[in-house]
C-alpha cells in the first residue's frame, strides 16, 4: 500500500463526491482541506500515478442515459486464462473485469449505450473465445453506494 | 436522455477532469464551448443522475480493502425483495441486487458485495447476512476476487 499522509486520506475519504462545479474548483477544495491549490493538484497527480485513485472526475450512470450495464461471467479453462482475458478486455464495452475463485472464474461488467449493445457484446465474446457467457442482468437494485474510506 | 453535446462532454470527461486550475475552462477550450456551457451541462447531468457524483474514484485495493467478496444467496423468489432491502440496508454492503439464476449451475438470486482487509473480515460480514436471512437462505457462496483484470469504467 503506497504511503498516504493525513491530507491524502482526507482527499480520498471526503472527496469521493461533491467536487464543485465552479471556475476554480480545485482552489475551493484546497481551501477546505487547508492546503494550497498547487499542493492539491500535485497530490491528485501522485495518487493517480500511484494508482491509489483510478480516476478523478464524474462517475456516469449509463442506465440513466438509456444504456445498459450487465454483469456477466465465464468459466475459463486455466490454460487459456491469459488469452481469454486479453480477448474479453479488448472490448471497450467491458468496463471492469475481475478474476474470482469459482468455476465461473471471470466476472465482468458490460456497459453499452443501448440495451441491444449487450447482446452484441456477448455474441462477440462468445465467438472470439468459443466459451459460453452467462449474463446476470440486475432485476432490481436494493442498494449501491461504493464509498470506502482509507483503512487505518 | 442526452443530446450530442452531452455526449461530447461525457467523452471528454470519462477519463477524468483536467488537473489544472480551471478544469472546466480547459474542457471548454477542448470542446469549443464557453466554460459556462460546460458547467451548466455538468450540473444538469448531475441533477438528473446521469452523473452519480464527481470526485475521487479510489482503487479500493490500494486503500487497504484487499479482500473483496461477492456474496451470493439463494432465497425464495417471493421473499427476495423484502430480504434484499434488508441486506442492502446493512452498513457494510456496498452493492445489493436481485439477479436471475442460471440453473442448475448457479442457483443464486441475491448478490451483495462485501469488502474487508482480510478474508476473515469478509466471511464474518457474510455471516451477518446469513444470520439475517436465516431459514430463507437455501444456499450461498462467497466469491473472492483474486485479480483486477480491467477497471476502466464506462467508455462510450
Amino acid at each position: 500500500m503506497p504511503e498516504l499522509d493525513a491530507v491524502d486520506r482526507q482527499i480520498i475519504d471526503q472527496w469521493q463526491g461533491g467536487f464543485p462545479i465552479c471556475a476554480s474548483p480545485y482552489a475551493e477544495v484546497a481551501g477546505q482541506l487547508g492546503i494550497v491549490e498547487d499542493d492539491l493538484l500535485q497530490r491528485l497527480e501522485r495518487l493517480l500515478a500511484d494508482k491509489v485513485l483510478t480516476r478523478f472526475g464524474p462517475m456516469y450512470q449509463i442506465e440513466r442515459m438509456g444504456g445498459a450495464f450487465v454483469l456477466a461471467a465465464i468459466a475459463v479453462p486455466e490454460a487459456r486464462y491469459e488469452a481469454v482475458t486479453a480477448q474479453v478486455n479488448a472490448l471497450p464495452q467491458v468496463a471492469h473485469n475481475y478474476r474470482r475463485e469459482h468455476a465461473l472464474n471471470m466476472w465482468f461488467v458490460l456497459a453499452t449505450e443501448t440495451p441491444g449493445g449487450i447482446a452484441e457484446a456477448i455474441a462477440r465474446i462468445e465467438s472470439d473465445t468459443g466459451l459460453p457467457v452467462h449474463a446476470f442482468p440486475k432485476e432490481r437494485e436494493y442498494f449501491v453506494e461504493m464509498k470506502l474510506a482509507v483503512r487505518q | 436522455m442526452i443530446d450530442d453535446l452531452d455526449r461530447a462532454l461525457i467523452v471528454a470527461t470519462q477519463d477524468g477532469l483536467p488537473l489544472v486550475a480551471r478544469p472546466y475552462h480547459a474542457l471548454a477550450g477542448q470542446l469549443g464551448w464557453s466554460a459556462e456551457e460546460v458547467m451548466r451541462r455538468l450540473q444538469k447531468l448531475l441533477d438528473t443522475g446521469i452523473i452519480r457524483r464527481i470526485g475521487a474514484v479510489p482503487n479500493h485495493y490500494a486503500i487497504g480493502w484487499t479482500a473483496n467478496g461477492m456474496t451470493v444467496w439463494d432465497v425464495p423468489d417471493e421473499r427476495v425483495d423484502a430480504l434484499g432491502a434488508q441486506v442492502g440496508g446493512l452498513e457494510f454492503v456496498t452493492h445489493c441486487y436481485r439477479r436471475p439464476r442460471a440453473l442448475p449451475a448457479w442457483p443464486y438470486n441475491l448478490f451483495a458485495m462485501v469488502h474487508g482487509n482480510s478474508r476473515e473480515e469478509v466471511r464474518a460480514k457474510a455471516e451477518v447476512i446469513a444470520h439475517l436471512l436465516g431459514e430463507n437462505c437455501r444456499a450461498n457462496d462467497v466469491l473472492f476476487s483474486t485479480r483486477i483484470l480491467k477497471k476502466s469504467g464506462l467508455r462510450i
